[in-house]
């Protein structure tokens, strides 16, 4: 679609506000920059913006960090809200894990350079935030995307799929790039001013950065590697892998929150190891710990490390040097440790630790 | 005026926020909820979500990993 032609017109009829009362708009806030500066553009034209966001338990956001070292960090904040705090807005977060697992297992649309289902994905946030516009009767919905910025659901033939496919049509405004796209409802109608919008294009941040330094904006988020764990290299893998030796395209929510937390081995195709990498995610593991046959060094510290799949005799004792190869007793002689089942019997392992060169590189996850 | 107790122990971040949100959407104003986590990042987060959408916290504890937040509803629940 070129810029100039207009775009399909939402049909969903709004009764107008009460005299003087201001326009609304919901806008999708990730807690990264761009999505701030869009909320903040609106509300400088006199627009009540909230904020949506989605918690789809692929999140980058908080409690990733929480788990690893919580002892010693402070807990870090949850940037959408911060943003949001900024903005004077309120900021509505909404659980889409059952929802979502469509996106991620069928994507129409397929995958990017990893298992992000990018414009699957911006087209379900889009469509969510639609139904929430509706319900809650609000006018328009805003994004912070930037024209020919990655991910791929921001190219100019991928971003009327998205208003298309979420069914906002011309009620979806990016005041970031609105100049650069067909005029939407709240331009058309005046709510906002289009001479105001801007123009942003490409994958440099320096418009962003000028303009959030206009605002006064200095403490903003800048999520290396985007918020979502689905854009991570490695998280993939593991996530193909899970799927791979199930033989099905599905998981639960222990499943992906499990695939953050650890270092994974498979050193045999019937069962992988999640072997904890510090106080707060042999924490976190203990947690899983009556579900999973388990591992921990008694003889020296170590790490408890988790058995998804089924051991036989040998693959225990594998397991076991593995994970002495692991703690404190490394360079030991031999190390001794517990086996736990998930009846909660135990038997105990005396193991010579595996030296760090004779573990294929492949087994890692 | 009642008083609610919410258990979202054992949940992570954000799950305990989200809880918490829903169970004020279905409370009235000067209503008290009492939210008992365990994932510390409910410290924050709870306190930053009632500061945006204005209600208020009336304490907080956090003893033996065990976080119990209390809000008062506010007026535009």
């Amino acid at each position: 679609m070129s810029p100039q032609q207009p775009l399909p017109v939402n049909s969903i009829a709004r009764a107008a506000p009460a005299a003087g009362a201001p326009r609304k708009a919901v806008a999708l806030i990730s807690g990264g920059l761009d999505s701030m500066l869009a909320a903040k553009v609106m509300l400088e034209q006199g627009i009540h913006v909230e904020g949506i966001n989605f918690y789809t338990g692929f999140c980058v956001e908080g409690h990733t960090h929480a788990i690893r070292n919580h002892e010693h960090a402070k807990p870090k904040r949850n940037n959408a809200l911060w943003t949001a705090e900024q903005l004077g807005i309120k900021l509505h977060i909404i659980e889409v894990i059952e929802e979502y697992k469509d996106v991620v297992i069928n994507p129409k649309h397929g995958y990017g350079a990893n298992l992000n289902p990018c414009l699957d994905c911006k087209g379900f946030m889009v469509r969510k935030a639609r139904e929430w516009m509706e319900k809650n009767d609000f006018d328009f919905i805003i994004t912070g995307e930037v024209l020919g910025q990655r991910p791929m659901s921001q190219r100019r033939d991928t971003m009327p799929v998205v208003a298309r496919e979420s069914g906002a049509f011309d009620r979806l405004l990016r005041p970031l790039c609105a100049k650069l796209l067909p005029e939407t409802l709240p331009e058309r109608e005046g709510w906002v001013d289009r001479s105001k919008l801007l123009d942003f294009n490409g994958r440099s941040r320096k418009p962003q950065m000028r303009l959030a330094a206009q605002y006064g904006f200095t403490d903003y988020a800048q999520p290396a590697g985007g918020c979502c764990f689905l854009t991570n290299e490695q998280y993939s893998h593991k996530l193909a892998d899970l799927w791979s030796t199930r033989g099905t395209k599905q998981y639960e929510l222990d499943d992906i929150m499990l695939l953050k937390v650890g270092r994974h081995l498979r050193p045999r195709p019937n069962f992988k190891m999640i072997v904890g990498r510090d106080e707060g995610e042999n924490n976190f593991l203990e947690g899983y710990r009556k579900r999973f046959v388990h591992l921990h060094a008694t003889s020296h510290e170590g790490p408890l490390v988790l058995i998804d799949g089924s051991a036989n005799e040998d693959d225990l004792e594998l397991a076991a040097r593995l994970t002495a190869r692991f703690g404190k007793g490394r360079e030991a002689e031999s190390v001794t440790l517990t086996v736990t089942d998930m009846q909660g019997n135990n038997r105990e392992f005396k193991v010579v630790p595996m030296p760090a060169n004779e573990i294929p590189p492949e087994w890692y996850l | 005026m009642s008083h609610f107790v919410l258990d979202a122990r054992y949940l992570l971040c954000p799950m305990p926020v989200i809880r918490t949100q829903n169970r004020i959407a279905e409370l009235a104003p000067g209503d008290t909820l009492e939210v008992h986590a365990t994932d510390p990042g409910a410290l924050h987060d709870i306190p930053a979500w009632c500061r945006v959408h204005g209600h208020e916290v009336v304490s907080v504890t956090n003893a033996d990993k065990k976080i119990s937040i209390t809000l008062r509803v506010g007026g535009a629940a």
